[in-house]
């Protein structure tokens, strides 16, 4: 798994490339609470390139996502696959998060 | 037919598993979907096995043997961890407010809602969970 940020205005853009599991979520986990340590609280995670996602990815988001609430930020995800739709969708984690179809469209939302 | 994979239990070998899976759905004749859900199933259910069973990498070995037949595919998983007992997982909290919600037991959550039997069982030979996946 490989992660890149760029900070496009006042959004961190999060792209994510390969498999997140329980080998590598820790890793993402670690760089987007880089990120909210960095108080850098409107983060967009693109998921274009996220082969596969188990429920470890799964927490590492929603963890995420509860830090940046807080302090009236937000983690948006753009264009998961049908196969990361369905397992955010499984979860329940559908109407949790705010989920664009594009990078574009989930910066701009903010 | 069968095959059976035996690796050292380490997260790093969850992908290796995973693609030993996918070869057994597309030789049960899976869909691409179908065989997604067993790699989901049978990862989640193997993250159990080192977090929970074993208490953390490096502590045993994780058996995955794949039976395939014309549209099924039979996961048997087995380890020597500490005998598991499924009534032991708490359902997660989803559909939750944030503050609220509970991603623990997630794992057995998924591979009751994306496999077609899940069953736990326990014997001289240690823990041993048997997945199902049917051809749609």
């Amino acid at each position: 798994m490989n992660i890149s940020t760029v900070e496009q205005g006042a959004t961190s853009v999060v792209a994510v490339v390969g498999r997140v599991d329980s080998a590598t979520a820790p890793e993402l986990e670690g760089a987007l609470k880089k990120l909210v340590d960095a108080e850098k609280h409107q983060i967009v995670l693109d998921l274009k390139d996220v082969e596969y996602m188990s429920s470890a990815g799964l927490r590492a988001m929603v963890s995420t996502l509860k830090s940046v609430k807080r302090v009236n930020g937000d983690l948006r995800l753009a264009n998961p696959s049908p196969r990361v739709e369905e397992v955010l969708r499984l979860a329940g984690l559908t109407s949790i998060f705010s989920i664009y179809r594009s990078r574009e469209e989930a910066v701009g939302s903010f | 037919m069968d095959r059976t994979l035996t690796v050292p239990g380490r997260y790093d070998r969850l992908e290796q598993i995973c693609k030993f899976v996918a070869e057994g759905a597309t030789e049960a004749g899976l869909s691409e979907s179908e065989s997604s859900h067993c790699q989901l199933a049978v990862d989640e259910a193997c993250t159990n096995v080192i977090e929970h069973g074993y208490g953390g990498e490096d502590r045993g070995e994780i058996a995955v043997t794949c039976e395939t037949s014309r549209g099924e595919l039979i996961i048997t998983i087995r380890d020597q961890a500490r005998r598991f007992d499924p009534g032991d997982v708490p359902e997660p909290k989803l559909n939750a407010d944030l503050d609220d919600m509970r991603i623990g037991g997630l794992g057995l959550y998924f591979m009751r809602q994306v496999m077609d039997a899940v069953e736990f069982s326990y014997d001289h030979d240690g823990n041993k969970l048997v997945l199902v996946k049917h051809k749609d």
